[in-house]
Parts: structure tokens; sequence; C-alpha cells
């Protein structure tokens, strides 16, 4: 059968999800090209505000990356551009010129955001938030100009504005309502969530209508029509979209706000069908990821002639991508007429919760400050479920509490259980079928669900319970080493202790792991805890650490590896410096850089000239990249501040030579400050020390990275000794009841400050911690020592081999 | 046509330990080559397919390797990434005789 040719306008995901639910039905029928403008692989659109927030790249946003395009014979045309149609000859014109024959034409042009038509809106330094190029451009001016004004407070505008508060800008929003996120949330709601996004330093100005964008060459004010003006270097403009149709129009296509589609998504054109943010279906274009998916189905099946369940339209429901923030929001959301609501307000605790009825029926809901019910009430909501009034009452439990009807059960096969990858149940259930899957992890290596924000995870949990029924294992549920076992880490730790195992294929072949050599995640693990156990007869492995720590420095994105020396308590000398310098010209390091830990990085060193490094410097290694104690941060303390209460740097130091390169959980952070003004931030590191008249505090289990948390107050002692006492046993309790890769900040939480606080009181236990901490301690020597010492490791470890051609 | 394979000369056997990756430039490419546990060599492109990890310094667990940057796991002997990533690395075939090894270009 000769193939007919299928050609996709849009590289977004709507086109592509299309073309890869067709290949699910058939690899055979189509021959496909794909048509797009930016040059990229297709990528998550609703994941970018993450790459402004800084919570990921571009690259880990990539959806399919060039390689699925060959493997599936797919002609890919990027940076290239569709410029018309030739419907009676079924030609596609590029603007390169290229004729791209169809049978069967896609259109999936998208939308761009809807730029205000007012004077100066197309000056330097006004930008839309819509792809990669526009969150670049966000990114290069925050590192050079700091107010930022956001035109639109909806969705994508108060997404946009977090990023830049993230980037470090000073951010007004402009909102011409006076609601944000008025498509979305109710009056209620939106004020709530003014108050929390105000506490997080974004100003608002609403029932603003921009008028003018003035300054030079580059934006300097934004104008509105009451008269007033605010200064600003960078405007973002985020006031909603607007169909791609141009090439569609000119093609006579029929259009309206988007391209017209039917029930199975054609055009008034036949074998030219139009899919996603630029097709209006009875009267709407969606601009959400959830219709998209369902569109996508319904035209895979009717392009490739399946029976097919006619698109009727879709419930759209929205969260906000803000960390910190849980807005949801589903249906139709404001009563009134028929439509009776029933809310909740707890005003105290800013939670919010209203669901709005037709009848008997749910049609609508808004959730503030706790959305976990979400997922389970706009599946209700989709179905128009039927609620009694038992279910009524089920529905006012407290916010926060657990539901107990299964909403699983009742959805269809292609309803999406995982927005992020378009997971539907239906796919779910097969890979728990066909591929055998038993857990959340496995579903997640089969499927991609609840691979990007993982908010579907208890969904999958209970879907699986439902489909294996009887044969559903609990301990497979619970949280394993890795997916090459089914043993937990305290499973696993114990039989280490009590078969006495001392490697880690012993390990593997005597605790049955499924594959032979493990992976990258029980490997290092495993060395850990082996190293943990036996301090002393555990031969630490190489092979099973990661790269930074094989190589006792911090890779780079460019293969290149950042220099951190040892300089205990962020103290230094000239001597030292000097060292620095001269290492830094002699190896053509490409950036010096003090560290958030007080210490200096020296980085661009290739892999082949770190040994050399470590001799010239002299000094110990800094381990700022091992799991293990960082550095302690010391202020200048009663040596030099008048504040001082307390010898901060001499206790840092000292806690530093206690504490080094023995391994731990993962990174450990410390700071002394001696005084309560905290210049040295102890209120947020794993173990931090306040000196305070007479004594000092002692915090535990604070955190200043992705989860801030401010750290408890473990006790308060009399002399610096004690807190080297307390700090030891501390860190040796943590090693031994950590899972590997859990920061204390974690580590507290599930075992209770208050138990952790028994243990290190009992003055027997901690002598005990410290003991046991004294025998890991003797066998640790310095690794850049080591390694300048042994010509083989220098060899196998770092030498590249360069062949003359 | 008949190909002439190319037989260069990168590095001694023992120059390489198990378990662990040797890089090996050759002009503008980089590749890595490998020693498994069970002593076979195998050589692919020094660029995770992801984000151009370098793939000589991730962990070996028997043919696999895990890219150090984002945890990709491809199959040293087939260049296969391994599900639910896709994508495929550039391999090249290697010879071992006597003491040395040989990497081949078709």
């Amino acid at each position: 059968m000769n193939k007919k040719r299928l050609v996709l306008i849009g590289n977004g995901m709507a086109g592509v999800k299309t073309v890869e639910e067709i290949l699910k039905i058939s690899k055979e029928r189509f021959e496909i090209a794909i048509i797009g403008e930016e040059p990229y692989p297709n990528y998550n659109r609703i994941l970018l505000s993450k790459v402004l927030q800084g919570d990921t790249t571009v690259e880990d946003i990539t959806l399919n990356d060039w390689s699925w395009y060959a493997q599936n014979d797919i002609q890919l045309f990027t940076s290239e551009k569709a410029i018309h149609i030739e419907t009676v000859e079924k030609n596609v014109i590029t603007n390169n010129g290229t004729t791209i024959p169809y049978d069967e034409l896609i259109i999936a042009t998208g939308s761009k955001p809807f730029i205000l038509p007012i004077p100066g809106n197309d000056k330097e330094g006004v930008t839309t938030f819509r792809d990669i190029r526009d969150t670049v451009e966000m990114v290069n001016a925050s590192k050079k100009y700091h107010r930022a004004a956001v035109i639109g407070g909806g969705l994508l505008g108060l997404e946009a504005a977090r990023g830049l508060l993230n980037l470090g800008m000073d951010v007004t929003v402009v909102h011409l309502g006076n609601n944000l996120m008025d498509r979305q949330l109710d009056a209620t709601a939106a004020s709530l969530l003014k108050a929390d996004l105000e506490g997080q330093g974004m100003r608002f100005l609403l029932e603003k209508n921009t008028t003018a964008i003035t300054g030079g060459k580059r934006v300097e004010r934004l104008k509105f029509s009451d008269g007033e003006e605010i200064d600003c270097d960078l405007v973002v403009m985020a006031a909603g979209i607007k169909p791609n149709i141009e090439l569609a129009q000119q093609a006579g296509l029929t259009t309206n706000r988007g391209i017209i589609v039917n029930d199975y998504l054609q055009t008034s054109i036949p074998h030219i069908y139009a899919v996603g943010e630029c097709a209006e279906h009875n009267g709407i274009a969606y601009g959400l990821v959830a219709p998209l998916f369902e569109q996508s189905k319904v035209l895979a099946q009717a392009i490739c002639e399946l029976d097919v369940t006619p698109y009727q339209g879709s419930i759209v429901s929205t969260q906000l991508k803000v960390s910190g923030v849980e807005v949801f929001s589903a249906g139709e959301f404001i009563e009134g007429g028929e439509k009776k609501a029933l809310r909740i307000f707890d005003e105290q605790d800013a939670l919010y919760k209203k669901l709005v009825f037709n009848g008997k029926k749910i049609v609508g809901a808004v959730l503030f400050g706790d959305s976990r019910e979400g997922t389970r009430l706009f599946s209700m909501i989709k179905k128009q479920a039927d609620i009694s009034d038992t279910v009524k009452v089920s529905l006012l439990q407290p916010i926060g509490g657990e539901a107990e009807e299964s909403v699983v059960a009742t959805m269809d096969a292609e309803e999406i259980i995982c927005g992020c990858n378009g997971v539907s149940k239906g796919s779910i259930v097969q890979a728990i079928h066909e591929q055998g899957c038993i857990s959340v992890d496995g579903i997640k290596a089969c499927t991609s669900a609840s691979r990007s924000c993982g908010g579907c995870k208890s969904m999958i949990s209970e879907l699986l319970e439902i489909t294996l029924g009887e044969s559903f294992k609990p301990e497979f549920q619970k949280e394993t080493l890795c997916g090459c076992t089914s043993l937990s880490r305290d499973e696993v730790i114990e039989e280490i202790r009590n078969k006495k195992l001392m490697h880690t294929r012993e390990v593997m072949n005597v605790l049955g792991w499924t594959t032979l050599e493990g992976c990258s995640k029980c490997r290092p693990s495993l060395n850990y805890y082996l190293g943990m156990i036996h301090p002393v007869e555990y031969e630490d492995e190489n092979e099973s650490r990661f790269v930074n720590e094989r190589l006792h420095a911090n890779i780079q994105k460019d293969g290149s590896f950042g220099v951190v020396p040892r300089m205990y308590g962020g103290v230094t000398n000239s001597d030292q410096l000097r060292k620095i310098a001269d290492v830094a010209d002699k190896y053509k390091a490409k950036l010096l850089k003090v560290t958030g830990g007080q210490r200096i990085d020296i980085f661009g060193i290739e892999k082949e000239d770190l040994p050399k490094v470590w001799e010239e410097l002299d000094m110990p290694s800094g381990y700022a990249y091992g799991k293990t104690l960082r550095t302690v941060k010391t202020c200048v303390g009663e040596t030099f501040c008048r504040f001082g209460t307390q010898d901060s740097m001499s206790l840092g130091i000292a806690l530093e030579k206690r504490l080094e390169r023995i391994g731990s959980p993962h990174k450990f952070k410390m700071a002394v400050s001696a005084c309560p003004r905290n210049c040295a931030e102890s209120g947020i590191k794993d173990f931090g020390v306040v000196g305070v008249e007479g004594g000092f505090e002692m915090y535990v289990g604070g955190n200043g990275g992705t989860h801030l948390r401010s750290a408890d107050l473990l006790g308060k002692v009399k002399t610096a000794e004690e807190v080297i006492e307390y700090a030891s046993a501390y860190f040796q309790y943590y090693r031994e009841t950590g899972i590997y890769l859990e920061r204390t900040s974690k580590w507290v939480e599930r075992m209770g400050l208050e138990n952790i606080k028994v243990v290190m009181e009992d003055p027997k236990q901690r002598q005990e911690l410290n003991e046991r901490l004294n025998i890991a301690a003797t066998v640790l020597e310095d690794p850049w020592k080591k390694i300048i010492g042994s010509e083989k490791l220098k060899n196998e470890l770092f030498e590249k081999v360069t062949v003359e051609q | 046509m008949k190909k002439i394979a190319e037989r260069v000369k990168v590095v001694k056997v023992e120059e390489v330990a198990k378990g662990f990756g040797k890089t090996i430039r050759i002009g503008e490419l980089e590749i890595a080559l490998f020693r498994l546990n069970n002593d076979h060599f195998h050589a692919i492109e020094n660029r995770c397919p992801h984000r151009g990890g370098v793939l000589v310094e991730g962990i070996v667990s028997g043919q696999h390797v895990f890219c150090p940057m984002h945890d990709w796991k491809i199959d040293i002997t087939t260049g296969k990434v391994q599900e639910p990533d896709r994508g495929c690395v550039r391999t090249f075939e290697v010879e071992v005789i006597g003491e040395d090894v040989y990497i081949l270009f078709l």
C-alpha cells in the first residue's frame, strides 16, 4: 500500500501529540512531515514558567527530541514557516520556497500573545511570555535591569511575575479588571491570591488601563488612562492570546477567532484539519493543555478513519504554577441563576473552597490554599456527577481532609491522569496489564506519568490498587531503595547488618536484585550505607560514586570542572590567595567565584589538569561536591565585631576539622554566628550555631535551598566543647538514620524533632554516637593528596587520550 | 563498493579500569571507551543526546551507562537510550588485539 502523505504545520504540543496518537494507531499509514517555526524540537510549553522560575531548564522540558523524529521517519522542517496552502493542488509552500505535497493536512499553528495596540509596544524591553526566546530575553534583562511590569493579572501574567521575582527583579502586575485571574477565580479567591502574592513581594495595580509605553529606545515608563505612570525597564505583555489564523484565512478556510472546526476537527475544506489553540470549536478557542490532548485523540482517530466519538468540547481546569500558592479552578465557577454555590472559608488560615451546583449536578469549583482535591473534583465536574445529600456532606468536610470515594474507578479510559505528560487512565491500565507494572515507579518508567510535577501519584497508586485487585501488593508501594529491588532502605540496611554483607555486588546477589549490577540510584546508596555500617572494613567503590565524588571536583555543563579548596571556617590568608591566583592563571581558569559557603571556586579546569591543580594549591579538598560536610560559614565574631559575644571563627574551624570528609546521606551545611544578628545565617543550615551571652543556641534542619525551611532550636549549651559534642552526635545520628539523598530538613520532619531531641539530650547516647563517629573518622584521608600520590588513580580517572590522526 | 575500515589504536587494555570509561579524542571527535565488568570494550560518542552530558563520567551498570547530567540510561553496546527517554548515541566498533585496543571507523 502506498503511504499517504500527512503534513503537520506547527511543531507544538497539539500537533505533535496528534502525530503521536496517529503513530500509536498505525506506523504504516502515513509518510509524515512536520513544519515548525521555532528552532527547537517539540517542548512542553506549559512548563516554560518553570524554566523562567529557575526550577528546570529548556532541555528538561523537551518532549520529543531530535531522535524521536528520526526514529519515526518524520521529516522535520525547523526554522521554516508555512506561508501558503494550495488547497486544490494540495501543497504547502514555505518561506524557503519548499513545496510540500499532502494528502491530509493538519494545521496546529497555535496562538500568539495578544500585544496591546498602544504606542511604544515595539520598544526594546517589551516582550511577551510565550516561547523560549521570550524566556531567555527576560532572564537576560534581569541581569541588567531591576524594574519589571507585567501587563495582565491572569494565569500567565502571574507565573511570569513570579519568575521575574525569582530573577531578582521588582515586579508590578498591571491588571485591567479588579480581580486577579478573573477568568478562573471569584472575588474571594482572587483577593486571597493577591494577599498571598503581595506577601511574596509582588505589587499590583488593579483596574488600570495601560495607554502608552514611553522611553527612549528602551522602555522607561508605563502610562495609564487615569494619568498615573510607573517606571520600568522591562514590560511583559501577558494579556491573553490570539489564535494564529492568518495562514488559514489566506487559504480560504472559514475562521472566526480561530479556525472553525467540527466535531471531528475538520475545517471547512476537505482533508484539512485544525487542532489546539488555533482551532475554534463551538465558539471556543481553548488556551490550555487538557483540551488539546482531547482534541488530538479525536483527530488521530478521525484521520485514521476509525470509529470515533465526536469531540464535544472540553471542561477546563486550571492550577496556578507558582510555588507556595495553591489555586485551583474548574468548570463554571461563578454562581447565579440556577447555579448555587456551597462555600467554606477559613479566613484565619486563608483556606477557601467553593463548589457550584446546578440542581444536583456539580458544575464548577474553586479552591484556594489547598488544591489537593482538585483532580477529584475536576473528574466529578467533567462527569457532571449527581451529588446526593450524603455526598454533599462529604464534600463539606474540612479543607485538607482525606476524601473517601475513589474517583479514579469511575473515570473513563480516555481521561487524562497525568496532565503534564498527557497520560490517560487507559494507558496506565494497559501498562499494568501488559508490561506488568506493579508500582508507581514502574508506571513512571513505562509511561512517563507522574514524571514531571508528581501531582498525580496518589491517583496512580489508587488505580494500581483497583486494577490489580487481589494481586495488589502494598509492600511494593512502599518507597523501595530503587527499581532494582522490592526492599526498602530500612530492610536493606537490616539485611546488610544481619548478614554482614560487605560489597555492593554481594548485597545485590544475596538480596535478589533484579539487575546484575544495579543502577545509578542504588549503587551510590549502597556504597554509602555499606561505608556507614562498616566504616573501617568497607572499601569505598569509586565506580559507584557520582562523577563529582569520584573525581573530587564539580563537573560543569561543558565537561570542565570547578575546584574548591578547603578554607576552614571561611578564613583564608594571603598565602592561600596567592596560590589560588597562580593556579587560576596557569590553568586558564574561566572564572573565580566566591561561593555561598564562603569559599573560592576555580571554574573551567580540564579533567586531566585536576591533579596538577591540587598539587600546586597544596590545600585540602573543600568537598564542595561531596555528600558530607560542605562548609562551616562563620561571622567574624568577638575577635573584631563590636556585637560579637563568642569566638565564632574558632568554633567554626573546630567544627569543620571535626566533621570534614565523613560521608553523610546528603550534603551537610553548617554556620556559626557570634550573636543573634546571625550574619552567618545559622537559621537555614543543617546545623547552625548562634552565640548568645554566656552560651550557644543550636539550630537544626534548616535549609536555604529549594525547600526553604527555617531551622528548629535543638537546645542551648554553655561551651564551645559542648557544641562540638552535640553537633557530632547529631551528624552521626543523621548518618545512621538518614535515607541516602535525604537532606536534614526532610529528615527532621520524618523523624520528628522531639524524637531527635530525646536522643540528643541523653548523655549516654551522645557519647556512643561520638564514639562511632570517631571510628568513621579514623580511616579518612584527603582525597586530593591520595590521588596526587597515585599514578594508577591519575591514569585511570583523569587521563584523556588524544589520538593523532 | 567495499567499505574500508580505518583501525585506530587508542589505548592498551590495562590502561582502562573495569567498570570505567576513558575519554578518547580523535580530531574533533570525543569518544567514551568503556571497559565493562565482563571485560568487553565498547565505544560510543561522548555526548548524551539529551543535553550533551559527558557519558564517560557516568556510572556504568552492566552494559548501561547513566549520564551524569540528568541520569539518562544508555545501552553502551547499542547506543540506544532506554525508556522512558528516547534517542540514540553513535557507536563505534572496538577490537582488542593482544594488549591493544582499536577503534574502527567505517
